[in-house]
């Protein structure tokens, strides 16, 4: 069967990327965070003798490796600000707040973070400010609850040497972080996705060398042009290859071992990806013929939840060896 | 104006500093600036150099979502010196570290600087490898988790079509833990590994078994590349480029040849041609090759020219890329030992300079003269390559 | 820094209608007519082309490699000699750039693009920053954005007025520019998004793609009528951290520009890649650019803000004038990570005939 395209219905699925990650620190970073932990505020100093809050390994300006600490205090001066009237997640506030640089009294720059004041008028660069701390503190920059506004004058203090050492330090951090996306398959991609729901695989032809796509990504990607015809494939197809997984899967709901097989369907230009059931794993073999298995499984009926011998002879090598 | 120049004009590059970590499953005591660091610093000792000394950084990484940092290069610039140059950030999938290699080569044979900092990393344990590459998409079926699962489909129709017997894969781990015994940096160190440990250990994704399969790693790979002027500097012998290429095909197509893609063939021959090589099987000492499983010695055996179609696995079983054969293969324990997936590709590169510098140590090739450093990512689509010599190109 | 070994020049310059989401359509659908667009203007197919160069986020699309289905549109076949930037296109182009000094090259397709409509681009650019310190605390690029604006309001070097003026000029001139998101002359300076910063100070948020041809020496010439030559092309970084960096100066636009050759004579057209307002203030004192010096005529990413593709849209944007005679010498600047972290400046000139 040949159609033209059309316009499909456009297909938004969410897409949450999310993962824990698991941050070593290194000596220098340990050290700050740790002393966040214990209400202690640790800078860097620089080998030309600045100190930088927070401190970092290496020296911006020069490239050295700098590992000389000192204290300073947790008190500072606004250096700049930008008020903030509707917190995002993961912001340190959620009520209206202003982003802030922080000098904290010792330090040669400026830290960021969050103050919690109770409007834009309330907040000025050169405005004196002190760490709030959270109450439960684990060494992370969110040991730092906020900064508030502070009444004390700007200190002249010297920033004390320190040693960086604490019991049971903290040498590493967990970041979770999660993005929610929505995700979009395309023209193309949609036309085969909703082909699919009608149990139809519906591949598209490359009007300059015509071949099949199965799927189609929009475009040939020999030739650099739309696929525009759609072609319906299969439903039977070959084995081209394969190889049989014994690892689970984490977001997968098959027993191992399984087939995972690459099938050329009959009329396709190439391979799909599909696993392979109703048949002892071992005995599954390059040639072998398959079809696919439609269920009405609520998550995943929009393709094909296996393939199954057809009982047809093997194909012979020779007919499917360009389409491993 | 007239262009006259062409590539007459083209500088020759040298590569006179290499620096590696140790590389391990976890470095949880550094972060990952403190990782790359580490290579960038070992790299500069090795050249004699120090961060003013170098005019540009070129960075490599496969996915940001391995370490869950955008562009990461953004946060290395102050640990790497980048603040005040020149700093770009390559990505091509798992060749990316040869890719990386080649532009900051670029850089100086284009004579826009005259020694560049090129550096790859990869830092698996912030995350999870099987997670970063299996991340779901949305209406497509969850088929597979990790890269195994793709490939050994591609190993099964090698094996089909050649008649290689199953045991040559186990042949090719069994070398390379062996050979990583001799390189200090390699993360996997199994000093009781054996052929018949190897063949027993369990199928994943049947004909690839556990052991031929390569390790997560958290590690950095960094060189030191620089013009003549940089190289007659040099305090140890650099190693000549004498030819680089990138090539990169679709990651599926009508008529692809997974087994031995033309990208990869294209891109040796532009390597073999550029360094005037006919018969690379005679004329290159030892090759350090993107194998991730163990099977891809053979095939790339093939791909890259040095047996005929269908007779890789011949070499392999013959003990020709052993380190005391006659072609040695990845003489560093390759990507079967050591693996951060952004920086592997750079790995071979630089264990290729190193052979040609005679500076490899334990896994030193006697009188290595011309070694080819070879890298390939995505769905075997990407390639890329250098030849390096222990002499200057001649032209 | 050395004067380049060759002459390169931009042939050709294409770009999508940038919209606020495109979902109807993959990245390859979306960029694809782009590719078609140089290719036919130079009469080039694929296989001509020396190298192909591309620049694109996975962060952006939420997927990793994402930037090998984008590859399906070029028609790499047979194999090409193509490489990738994780970072704005600009890079790219410069990545070309050098390829082409080797002589390995004579022609350079470069191609960038960016969907910022799936996911939140404001928190997805909070995962550029220092993961220990900053990203953990989610500010947003307008927060980091807005803290650069009330330090140049701080030090008397802009106001609020002054911002939306700047907005508003850069969305008029955008009413000649077909391609773009926002534009004409009643674009609201709107409320605080996040205070000096209002709605009108900020970009539109959308998706786009844009492509570019290289050519070095003669068959620059055969290939465009006026190519745009590119006389030098530099790009510089600075600290990561914003409380290290002097937030109201880009010593690294500054010094870029040197070493591209842009103060050695004036330049009649500048394309900034300023996606606020108050950043076009820090270019400009950075860049020397004086009152004379027409600005963004395109309307600039206040105008259309493809991330990842802005930037490159900025060289071809700037290229496009001296196609079409409209500039002689022109200067594009493109920009990456966080309140102007990197910055890259090609200075383009017509040819005198």
């Amino acid at each position: 069967m040949t159609t033209t395209s059309r316009p499909p219905e456009v297909l938004r699925a969410p897409l949450v990327v999310e993962f824990p990650f698991t941050r070593s620190l290194g000596p220098v970073q340990s050290a700050f965070l740790t002393g966040l932990r214990e209400r202690t505020v640790l800078g860097v100093r620089t080998t030309d003798g600045k100190v930088l809050v927070p401190p970092v390994e290496y020296d911006p300006a020069t490239a050295d490796e700098i590992r000389d600490l000192v204290e300073v205090a947790a008190t500072g001066t606004v250096t700049t600000w930008a008020w903030n009237p509707r917190p995002r997640p993961g912001q340190p506030l959620d009520t209206p707040f202003a982003w802030v640089l922080v000098q904290l009294d010792g330090a040669d720059t400026a830290l960021l973070h969050a103050l919690d004041a109770p409007g834009p008028d309330a907040v000025r660069t050169g405005l004196r400010v002190r760490v709030r701390w959270a109450a439960r503190r684990e060494g992370a920059i969110t040991d730092i609850a906020c900064f508030e506004p502070d009444d004390t004058a700007p200190g002249a203090r010297r920033p004390a040497p320190h040693a960086g050492a604490f019991d049971d330090p903290v040498t590493g951090i967990v970041a979770p972080a999660r993005l929610d996306y929505t995700y979009s398959p395309g023209a193309a991609q949609s036309r085969y996705i909703n082909a699919l729901a009608e149990r139809r695989t519906v591949g598209e032809r490359c009007p300059s060398c015509r071949k099949v796509y199965v799927p189609p990504r929009g475009a040939c990607p020999t030739c650099g042009i739309a696929t525009d015809e759609q072609v319906e494939v299969g439903p039977a197809g070959t084995v081209t290859t394969y190889c049989i997984v014994n690892i689970k899967a984490k977001n997968l709901d098959v027993e191992v071992p399984y087939v995972y097989a690459h099938i050329a369907l009959d009329g396709a230009g190439l391979a799909l990806h599909g696993r392979i059931a109703g048949i002892p794993y071992d005995q599954v073999r390059m040639g072998l013929r398959v079809e696919p298995v439609w269920t009405d499984s609520p998550t995943g009926g929009r393709f094909p939840d296996h393939y199954r011998p057809t009982g047809e002879p093997d194909a012979e090598y020779d007919t499917y060896k360009e389409l491993i | 104006m007239t262009d006259t120049t062409k590539t007459t004009h083209k500088e020759p590059v040298a590569v006179v500093g290499i620096g590696q970590t140790k590389h391990v499953a976890a470095r949880r005591d550094v972060s990952i600036a403190g990782l790359v660091r580490e290579a960038a610093r070992r790299a500069l000792d090795d050249a004699e150099l120090n961060w003013p000394d170098i005019d540009a950084v070129v960075i490599g990484k496969a996915p940001d979502f391995f370490e869950g940092v955008m562009m990461p290069e953004l946060y290395l610039a102050d640990a790497l010196g980048a603040v005040g140059k020149p700093m770009l950030r390559v990505h091509t999938a798992g060749s990316v570290g040869g890719s990386t290699a080649l532009v900051a080569a670029n850089l100086v044979a284009s004579r826009v600087h005259g020694t560049v900092l090129t550096l790859a990393f990869e830092k698996q344990s912030e995350s999870n490898a099987m997670w970063g590459l299996s991340l779901p998409v949305p209406f497509q079926q969850p088929l597979l988790a990790g890269a195994g699962g793709f490939f050994a489909p591609h190993v099964r129709a090698y094996m089909r079509r050649t008649g290689a017997p199953d045991t040559v894969g186990s042949l090719v781990a069994y070398k390379d833990r062996r050979n990583a015994l001799k390189n200090p940096y390699a993360h996997l160190h199994e000093h009781d590994i054996t052929l018949e440990k190897v063949q027993a250990s369990p199928m994943l994704w049947d004909p690839v078994r556990y052991s031929e399969t390569c390790p997560s790693s958290d590690g950095a790979c960094a060189m030191i590349l620089t013009d003549r002027a940089g190289a007659a500097r040099s305090p140890r012998p650099p190693a000549w480029m004498l030819g680089g290429a990138m090539r990169s095909e679709p990651t599926l197509f009508a008529g692809k040849n997974f087994v031995s893609p033309q990208a990869g063939k294209d891109c040796a021959a532009d390597v073999y041609r550029q360094a005037r090589i006919t018969d690379p099987r005679r004329e290159i000492d030892a090759v350090e090759m993107y194998v991730p499983f163990s099977w891809y010695e053979p095939m790339w055996l093939e791909n890259l020219g040095f047996a005929d179609e269908g007779e890789g696995w011949k070499l392999t079983e013959a003990g020709v890329t052993e380190l005391d054969g006659d072609l040695p293969v990845n003489m560093s324990g390759g990507v079967l030992s050591t693996n951060p997936i952004g920086a592997s590709g750079m790995i071979r590169f630089a264990e290729a300079a190193l052979q040609v510098r005679g500076q490899a140590g334990e896994h030193q090739v006697e009188g290595a003269r011309k070694v080819l450093g070879h890298a390939y990512g995505g769905g075997s689509q990407f390639f890329s390559m250098w030849l390096v010599g222990a002499e200057p190109p001649t032209r | 820094m050395r004067p380049p070994i060759r002459d390169i020049a931009v042939v050709a310059f294409g770009q999508t209608d940038h919209r606020r989401t495109s979902d109807e359509q993959s990245e390859v659908e979306m960029l694809m007519p782009v590719l078609h667009e140089v290719l036919d203007a130079t009469g080039l197919k694929t296989a001509d082309i020396g190298f192909t160069c591309s620049g694109s986020s996975d962060y952006l699309a939420g997927r990793a490699f994402s930037f090998t289905m984008a590859l399906d549109g070029v028609g790499a076949w047979p194999p090409i000699c193509e490489s990738h930037v994780e970072t704005d296109g600009a890079w790219a182009l410069y990545e070309a750039w050098t390829k082409l000094l080797t002589g390995e090259a004579d022609t350079a397709l470069v191609y960038a693009y960016g969907k910022s409509s799936p996911g939140s681009v404001r928190d997805v650019l909070t995962r550029q920053l220092d993961p220990y310190y900053v990203a953990p605390l989610w500010p947003d690029s307008v927060a980091l954005a807005a803290l650069q604006a009330r330090a140049l309001i701080d030090a008397g070097d802009t106001d609020e007025p002054a911002l939306a003026r700047i907005a508003v000029r850069s969305r008029r001139a955008a009413a000649g520019n077909p391609h773009a998101q926002l534009r004409g002359p009643d674009v609201p300076v709107g409320d605080y998004v996040v205070n000096p910063l209002r709605t009108g100070d900020c970009p539109p948020i959308g998706d786009g793609a844009a492509a570019v041809i290289l050519a070095a020496g003669d068959r620059a010439r055969e290939l465009c009528e006026r190519p745009a030559w590119i006389r030098g092309i530099d790009h510089r970084a600075e600290a990561h951290s914003l409380g290290v960096r002097d937030l109201t100066d880009s010593p690294s636009a500054r010094l870029a520009a040197e070493n591209a050759g842009a103060f050695e004579r004036p330049v009649d057209t500048a394309e900034l890649h300023a996606p606020f307002t108050a950043q076009e203030v820090v270019l400009r004192k950075a860049l020397r650019i004086g009152d004379g010096v027409c600005v963004n005529p395109s309307g600039g990413p206040l105008a259309a803000n493809p991330i990842m593709a802005a930037g490159l849209i900025r060289v071809g944007e700037a290229a496009a004038r001296i196609h079409r005679g409209d500039s002689r010498r022109a200067l594009a600047h493109a920009t990456s990570g966080p309140c102007l972290q990197q910055n890259l400046v090609a200075v383009l000139e017509g040819e005198d005939r």
